[in-house]
């Protein structure tokens, strides 16, 4: 998974991130260092296509108080407006008049505001239980991983439905919710990535220049892990975001927002006669959704190349 | 194999022990959880009567054991799981365990049938992939598995209603069979059959995606090996090499990767349950998110908690028959 080639060609002596030294001297190592990575990303099509998609996403996101200013619950069309039958409304409007469109630029900032926070929050908690687990070791790594287990053992969207139901559904009841049950996957990567890197040459040197366990936990292996957690933590945002998506459908999401499941959810009362009101905003979440797992491959393919 | 018997009995005792902690910190957190939903028994009684005195909630905390130390009540709510009893539903009028149970089939034949279609197709889809691997036929399927991938279940649900069942009209919109029909024999089976089609298809389309992908890379790297290479010197078909030589290794991390998703599977079974009015265990959990009746929402987190790890069991067990190289220590 790692690129091994990093610590290996800088100086043991020196335990600098090599991150930074070796982009410095590509002729080196052509793969190494965080420009030419990018530079291989952009060489594949499909994570520059879901980058592409992406951003149309986010600026949609951001443009939504500008554009549907009055907001998603804005009454004021003919119902069940059909997408394409007037101008004014492309995406038609729903039971009550409400522009979808509108909707589906306001539920794409409930969504990306979710995936990012909850991939960020279950990124965090993943890498910190993990390292410490992976490079300590002896019986923290054994309780750990136990509590791994355990956070791993029930359906992970069961789990999450009883804990929103519990803590009252609410954008932040969400997205720690979220991150309770995804963490463990980061866990377990990490933990892997720290018990192989920790027996590494750079780890030797940094010990014996006396450096501490934080500055060589934080400082010298995880950024050698990085790659591996970038590239979970974009397909982490994809789960994320089927996850809220599938929690707002079922009436678990926030109650005062517009979001693509809620929208998706609301529809299916017309699914036998408007179907479009289901079909649009679900059009929303894949495109979405594909794109983050199409940067995800571009960024595995570009971070880890041996993983192929 | 008749010499493993016996490991294979030891190896079935020795994690059914080691799920033992398990189960155990789950049943505390399920507590736990219990203890922090917002009312207790006597609410839900009193909000069912529709009034209460505090007397009388008072009389109903005491009777449930409500008002003793919390050690005490967790000792009490551990003693009820031995006995099987899981409290009563005062929404649904029935004792928990029994709604459960109820639920249980309907939910296992929905996911193994949508685990079995995932695992046949993907493992056909990755094959031929593998076998064109880079060519065009390879590229355009992974861009279709892509999209497999990133489908929320849900939502292909409810297209595929649209699409087989109000368009169409090949296959019914929801439910488990038609209603006040007495059904037996081969044509009792086809309908149930024709019920399954749309839940299963809808669950098993994000596994065929993952399942062909992990057969893709599995087949490529044994491909690459060099028992494959003396299949093929000593002058063995194509297609023998491909099941007898191939195939069979490749395979072996597919199954594993297989008992893991079963978490997820019976996560998504959830969904779709609720999309399908399918009686399983994820719409008895919507059933119970509705009503806010969360004994019966914590019993299925149990419950499906205890079926993974009972199914993650019986995979270990078929690899190990599978496979005779598993050391069975």
């Amino acid at each position: 998974m790692i690129d091994e080639a990093r610590p290996d060609a800088s100086p043991a002596i020196a335990p600098t991130p090599p991150a930074g030294a070796q982009a410095a001297d590509p002729a080196a190592d052509p793969r190494s260092g965080r420009q030419s990575a990018w530079r291989i990303f952009l060489r594949n099509p499909a994570g520059v296509a879901g980058l592409l998609i992406l951003l149309i996403m986010a600026g949609l996101a951001l443009a939504a108080p500008y554009v549907y200013a009055e907001g998603p619950l804005a009454m004021g069309a003919m119902p069940f407006i059909w997408p394409g039958e007037g101008l004014a409304y492309p995406l038609g409007t729903d039971a009550l008049g409400r522009d979808v469109a509108a909707g589906v630029a306001w539920g794409a900032r409930v969504t990306m505001l979710v995936g990012l926070s909850a991939t960020f929050f279950g990124v965090s908690a993943g890498v910190i239980i993990g390292a410490v687990a992976g490079y300590f070791g002896g019986r923290a790594d054994m309780m750990l991983s136990k509590l791994i287990e355990f956070f791993q053992t029930p359906p992970s969207f069961v789990l999450l439905m009883v804990v929103v139901a519990i803590a009252q559904p609410s954008v932040s009841s969400i997205i720690l919710a979220i991150a309770l049950v995804t963490w463990p996957t980061v866990a377990r990567l990490v933990r892997a990535e720290f018990r192989s890197l920790r027996e590494k040459d750079f780890v030797l040197a940094a010990r014996s220049l006396g450096f501490g366990h934080a500055r060589i936990i934080f400082g010298e292996i995880l950024p050698n892990a990085l790659p591996a957690i970038i590239v979970t933590a974009s397909l982490l945002v994809a789960q994320s975001i089927l996850m809220e998506s599938a929690l707002s459908f079922m009436s678990l999401g926030d109650p005062n927002l517009v979001t693509w499941g809620s929208m998706i959810g609301s529809g299916r009362e017309h699914l036998f006669t408007a179907w479009f009101l289901s079909a649009v905003p679900g059009v929303a979440i894949v495109l979405t959704v594909l794109s983050l797992n199409l940067i995800g491959d571009g960024l595995n393919d570009a971070l880890n190349p041996r993983s192929e | 194999m008749q010499g493993r018997l016996p490991d294979i009995a030891r190896l079935i005792v020795r994690s059914a022990f080691h799920a033992v902690p398990t189960i155990l910190v789950i049943l505390v957190a399920n507590f736990f959880l219990l203890r922090l939903a917002p009312g207790d028994a006597a609410d839900v009684i009193a909000a069912e009567s529709g009034f209460a005195t505090d007397e009388m909630m008072e009389g109903l905390r005491s009777r449930f054991g409500l008002d003793l130390p919390i050690l005490e009540q967790l000792q009490n709510y551990l003693g009820h799981i031995l006995r099987f009893d899981l409290g009563y539903s005062a929404r649904f009028n029935t004792p928990v365990i029994d709604l459960i149970l109820q639920r249980v089939p309907g939910t296992l034949i929905l996911m193994l049938s949508a685990m079995a279609i995932s695992l046949m197709i993907g493992i056909a889809v990755g094959t031929f992939q593998a076998t064109f691997a880079g060519r065009w036929p390879d590229r355009v399927i992974a861009v279709v598995t892509q999209l497999f991938y990133s489908l929320p279940g849900f939502w292909i649900g409810l297209m595929l209603i649209v699409f087989f069942a109000v368009r169409l009209r090949w296959l019914p919109t929801g439910g488990s069979g038609p209603i006040g029909v007495e059904l037996s024999g081969l044509s009792g089976l086809l309908i149930r059959l024709k019920y399954m089609v749309l839940p299963a298809t809808s669950l098993a389309l994000f596994y065929v995606a993952v399942y062909a992908r992990l057969t893709r890379a599995s087949v490529i790297e044994a491909k690459a090996q060099d028992y494959v290479r003396t299949a093929r010197a000593k002058g063995l078909s194509q297609f023998k090499v491909m099941t007898g030589h191939v195939l069979r290794n490749a395979l072996l991390p597919v199954t594993t990767l297989a008992g893991i998703h079963l978490g997820g599977l019976l996560g998504g079974a959830v969904v779709i349950e609720t999309v399908y009015a399918w009686p399983g265990l994820g719409r008895l959990a919507y059933e119970a998110v509705m009503a806010r009746d969360f004994s019966v929402l914590l019993g299925v987190l149990l419950l499906s908690s205890i079926v993974v790890i009972a199914v993650n069991l019986l995979v270990d067990v078929i690899q190990a028959f599978i496979d005779p190289r598993i050391e069975l220590k």
